[in-house]
């Protein structure tokens, strides 16, 4: 059996025996991503929305620095986190670098431009197909930005889907602020980098196979839910109104 | 009868620069209360807009617009938005936008489901409802907020003849019960049905403002007069 084949073999094993050292490293990733879009969600769904709706000067100035944002390399989150986070950094009294919550942090950054420009796109679209029918009733803004949030739920779950996605598979900003300490701090992304390095392939393969797997559950889910949105809409038909968006 | 609305000299705009539109040129209008209000014109001749205007989606971008702010008003569009949510529930939110308690809102939203006959399909989720009864629900949540005055934008274009026929049906209600109405329309037996009063936009001008029966009869300016032969004809 050839190298490459043999590690496969290892990987699957790896996998099919339930790991300690792996099962941790990929729960550990897990809650990381999985808090950072907490996180970013909370903020990014109120700040997409109320973006969506507002006016105000230098709105496009601010759409251009977002939209920049989610070019943002995870290496320069990450350096930026460190800098806020390190002994001299103005967030250095918190003692957080090289910690779980640095990594929250990082991807949180990481993430909550992807949810903001994909937040304000969906809703800015609905309030501009609905919004004045919405401030007719009385809404004004910020509720107007709140109603089209719940009634776009189903749009915005693909967001978070895909941020989480976004979170998951990024590896510069965890590894810089994390600094990829076993048993601490070591997520999938940061172990395969090492793991390949080291040489050690069948471990990398099987955290590189549940990353694939991760993202690969994300899909699954961001299709039912489109497929699931299909459904919604073909129990809404309109007959009686030609033409008229569903 | 006392003035709902008073407009002198209202101009709105679009843009501005050279992608600047005029939307409505120097209208002069006074709406009174009980009137049945019809606008017509063609495409782009500023309907809407008026419409928006006198609901205060839209400033006037010169002249002066008196509303009379003790007058509940409520506006009905061509397409209805629908929550994804219950026609209960979106009858009884529109309600409760305008302040009133959820369980309050909930009762009311009932007695206008009833009003507009669509009591049998309140638990069903409104956005799966025909383009017909969605305009209902949307009659029933306008009328729910009791307005005085309602506008209506285009309220049955596109709808197919029965549920044109409803609608019809409910705005002739409405105004029996003593309510403003001011639609526009491109139906021109509608607008013989329902209203007591036409006005004729061209441009963003106010070109005729007439009694129905004036305006289909009468002598009108050469705007007026050639756009109702297209449409008759």
């Amino acid at each position: 059996m050839n190298t490459f084949s043999s590690s496969v073999a290892t990987a699957f094993s790896l996998i099919t025996s339930f790991d300690p050292l792996l099962g941790s490293i990929v729960l550990r990733s897990l809650a990381v991503s999985a808090l950072a879009c907490l996180l970013a969600c909370s903020a990014g769904l109120v700040l997409g929305a109320w973006l969506g709706v507002s006016r105000f000067r230098g709105r496009g100035v601010v759409l251009a620095l977002l939209n920049t944002a989610l070019a943002l390399p995870s290496v320069v989150v990450g350096l930026m986190v460190y800098l806020l986070l390190s002994r001299s950094g103005p967030l250095g009294f918190l003692g957080w670098l090289f910690s779980f919550k640095a990594m929250v942090l990082a991807q949180a950054v990481l993430v909550l431009p992807v949810v903001m420009a994909l937040v304000r796109q969906t809703i800015e679209d609905a309030d501009r197909s609905h919004g004045e029918q919405l401030q007719s009733m009385g809404a004004g803004r910020f509720l107007r930005s709140l109603i089209l949030l719940w009634d776009e739920r189903y749009s915005l779950l693909t967001v978070l889907i895909a941020a989480f996605g976004r979170a998951i598979s990024e590896v510069g900003a965890v590894m810089i602020v994390g600094g990829n300490i076993e048993g601490f701090t070591r997520v999938m992304t940061t172990s395969i980098a090492l793991e390949t390095s080291k040489g050690d392939l069948p471990l990398a393969l099987a955290l590189g196979m549940v990353l694939l797997g991760v993202v690969l559950l994300l899909n699954v889910l961001m299709a039912l839910v489109k497929r699931w949105r299909e459904m919604l809409d073909d129990a809404a038909p309109t007959p009686a109104i030609q033409g008229a968006p569903l | 009868m006392s003035s709902l609305f008073n407009l002198r000299a209202v101009s709105v705009q679009y843009g501005s620069g050279k992608s600047r539109v005029q939307a409505l040129v120097n209208c002069n209008l006074q709406i009174n209360a009980g009137e049945n209000l019809a606008l017509i014109g063609s495409n782009g001749s500023g309907k809407s807009t008026l419409l928006r205007t006198l609901h205060g989606l839209l400033a006037p971008s010169s002249g002066q617009l008196e509303i009379d702010a003790k007058a509940r008003q409520a506006m009905l569009f061509q397409r209805p938005y629908m929550l994804r949510a219950s026609v209960l529930h979106n009858v009884a939110f529109g309600l409760w936008l305008r302040g009133t308690p959820w369980s309050q809102a909930k009762v009311d939203a009932m007695n206008a489901l009833a009003r507009v006959g669509l009591l049998d399909v309140a638990a069903r989720n409104a956005k799966a409802l025909s383009g017909g009864q969605q305009q209902r629900v949307a009659l029933a949540r306008a009328w729910a907020c009791k307005p005085q005055v309602l506008l209506l934008d285009e309220p049955t274009a596109s709808l197919d003849p029965s549920a044109k026929r409803e609608v019809e049906r409910l705005m002739a209600e409405f105004a029996g019960a003593g309510m403003t109405l001011i639609f526009s329309s491109h139906n021109l037996g509608q607008v013989k049905r329902l209203a007591s009063r036409v006005v004729y936009l061209e441009h963003g001008v106010l070109v005729a403002d007439l009694p129905t029966h004036d305006f289909f009869n009468g002598p009108l300016p050469a705007a007026a007069e050639h756009f109702l032969k297209g449409e008759l004809g």
